[in-house]
């Protein structure tokens, strides 16, 4: 179980089958199936409440599900603590709200996981770290406090940050919602730039401009339940349900008009 | 007072209107905003002048310092020499003559704490390591161990004592609070179960009680023949005090800490004990250091209450100079600088907590 983990012969990153979730009695995701390969990219959206975040949070498992089977890189996610954990550092995540730890330096936010979870040593950390911040454009604030910082920048070093942990996927829950609209430009570059080197994606958001570029395949959620599910051509010109339709219009219209 | 509101009219249209001398015009405008107010003003400061002019007067000018015995006391104030004449007692004890400058490196060694604290360019570990190391480097200096003679506990007594005490306590009450709180959150039941019955516990029995236990019944659940030094049972008592009261504020800490720091933590692969010590902990502690200091205070008070089990500290020193015959009806002076002593001391803690709260407030604007 030490050894690193093989990529599974199909290359299957994440594979969620049957997954039932309930808050108290309140049914939260009703059977899911989802498999996302290597290099996939997968848009989640759907209205408020309808369980993307939950979705995407028992993936790395900050939800814990109660039936059905999550598989990430081969392993099975169970009440292996250890596992999960080393589990999790193969699964970058941004949150809305960034959650930078604001006691450290930029930098520090992105050595102190390294160092700590890693092992790695300092210099090769600190190098790691320069170099993706210079990815986000954010090398000249290595020395600053998250708090001196805008929201888009902030969200920048947090994938940053998520980054150094060399992620063989990375989640995203609405990375863009807490922004002010000029900064989710910037934000969205570096998202399409990950995904254009290749990486595993799972963004849950509402950008339809960013899903119709780089998603590889679009999940609609309503009530907990998976309402469609397809390749972004099929989902945004021919919507199966009448639900994703009127989903689509007011998303759309919204988009149109702000 | 030259400086006047009164100006032309041609340059006040110009000119910004010239503001009286700070001082003057917040007198003008605290003090005198009325006749009537500035009536009670004025009686109050006379009063106040008054009463600072007789306190002073009984307190320094009229008072002694310098002689041998109450004869020497022939002025009108205060007698200050029990005091004076009895300073190595109050402060070293019944320490050998020959061996206190152990308690004087001792000292300094508390002293030195706090140009640790204040300077920030330190690094974080070292000040840890000082933390850690200080209690044993005082009991080893004060107690005697491996090349220093061996000073029996019956001769600790004064301020060196409270000091003792109220050091050590505060380094390890801190960790043990901490722990007590994380175990109030914990997940596991047992563990939980186990911290809140002794939050409670302790929190709602009072201090002397728990001294008197101490002094009279630990020895019920030692072994026959180990006899742990009184000074370290009322000092563990002290600490296991303290930490349950720390542990919840401690607790109003990590409550407080937005739930993403723990996610991101979590998502980054920090196992629990690595998140604590490294993203939360150092978060809440920076937050919780005024009330801390508050608590420290508190402790501090909160020794002089080891004298209920006969072990004799500052305050045990001082009851026992207001009996000697030689300086009877001297307990005036005797008490006030025992409040001096202890004032002097808590307001330099207090304005240190406010000193660090308000580099708090602007660091989170
Ligand atoms: N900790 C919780 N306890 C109880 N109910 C919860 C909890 N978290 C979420 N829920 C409920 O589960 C449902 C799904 O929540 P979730 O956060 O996954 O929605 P979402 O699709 O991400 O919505 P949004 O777009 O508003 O972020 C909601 O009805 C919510 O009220
Ligand atoms: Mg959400």
């Amino acid at each position: 179980m030490s050894k690193p983990t093989p990529v599974t012969a199909d290359s299957t990153v994440v594979r969620i089958e049957h997954l039932n979730k309930w808050y108290g009695d309140y049914h939260a995701l009703k059977d899911i199936s989802l498999t996302v390969s290597a290099g996939e990219r997968i848009v989640v959206c759907g209205p408020s409440g309808s369980g993307k975040s939950t979705l995407i949070r028992c993936i790395n498992q900050l939800e814990k599900h109660q039936r059905g089977t999550i598989e990430v890189l081969g392993e099975t996610l169970d009440d292996n603590i250890k596992r999960l954990e080393r589990i999790r550092r193969s699964v970058g995540m941004c949150f809305q709200h960034f959650n930078l730890f604001p006691h450290l330096t930029v930098l520090e936010n992105c050595t102190l996981p390294q160092t700590a979870n890693l092992h790695a040593p300092q210099a090769e950390a600190i190098e790691r770290a320069l170099t993706l911040l210079d990815k986000v454009q954010m090398r000249d604030h290595a020395n600053k406090y998250p708090g001196q910082l805008s929201g888009g920048q902030q969200q920048r070093i947090a994938i940053a940050r998520a980054l150094c942990m060399r992620p063989r996927v990375m989640l995203f829950d609405e990375p863009t919602s807490a922004l002010d609209p000029e900064m989710i430009a910037e934000v969205l570059e570096v998202m399409v730039d990950l995904a254009q080197e290749g990486m595993t994606m799972i963004c849950v958001t509402h950008e339809m401009g960013f899903a119709k570029k780089v998603a590889d395949r679009v999940v609609f959620m309503d009530g907990g339940e998976v309402i469609e599910h397809a390749p972004p051509a099929r989902f945004f010109q021919f919507p199966e349900s009448s639900r994703t339709r009127r989903f689509l219009d007011q998303i759309l219209d919204h988009g149109v008009s702000a | 007072m030259t400086t006047t509101t009164l100006s032309t009219p041609t340059s006040s249209q110009t000119l910004p209107p010239r503001v009286a001398s700070r001082a003057w015009g917040w007198a003008r405008r605290q003090l005198f905003p009325s006749p009537l107010q500035a009536l009670l003003s004025m009686a109050t400061l006379i009063l106040s002048g008054w009463f600072a002019y007789v306190a002073l007067d009984w307190l320094v000018f009229s008072a002694t310092f310098v002689g041998t015995s109450q004869a020497d006391c022939t002025g009108d104030g205060a007698c200050w020499l029990p005091i004076t004449q009895r300073l190595g007692l109050f402060v070293y004890g019944f320490y050998p003559e020959t061996q206190r400058w152990r308690v004087d490196i001792a000292f300094a060694l508390a002293a030195g704490v706090f140009p640790l604290l204040y300077i920030k360019r330190i690094d974080r570990r070292w000040t840890l390591a000082y933390l850690v190391l200080l209690p044993f480097a005082m009991w080893w200096l004060l107690k005697g161990g491996p090349g220093l003679p061996d000073i029996s506990s019956t001769r600790f007594a004064g301020i060196l004592v409270t000091v003792f005490l109220g050091v050590v306590g505060m380094v390890f009450a801190l960790p043990i609070g901490i722990l007590l709180a994380l175990g109030r959150r914990s997940k596991k039941p047992v563990i939980r179960v186990l911290s809140v019955l002794y939050i409670e516990l302790i929190r709602s029995v009072p201090v002397i009680t728990l001294l008197f236990m101490a002094s009279l019944m630990i020895q019920l659940f030692l072994p026959s023949g180990w006899n742990l030094d009184i000074l370290l049972r009322v000092l563990a008592v002290l600490v296991l005090f303290t930490a349950a009261y720390m542990a919840e504020t401690v607790r109003g800490g990590l409550q407080g800490m937005p739930k993403g720091q723990y996610e991101a933590a979590a998502a980054l692969g920090f196992s629990y004990w690595k998140a604590m010590g490294l993203i939360i902990l150092p978060q809440v502690l920076r937050n919780t250091i005024p009330p801390l200091l508050t608590q420290f205070v508190g402790l501090f008070k909160e020794t002089t209450l080891v004298m209920v089990v006969g072990v004799l500290d500052v305050v045990g020193i001082a009851m026992s100079t207001t009996s000697t015959p030689e300086w009877i009806g001297r307990e005036n002076e005797v008490y006030l600088f025992l409040a001096l002593f202890f004032f002097a001391i808590c307001f330099a803690l207090s304005r240190y907590a406010r000193y660090l709260e308000r580099q708090l407030e602007k660091s989170r604007q």
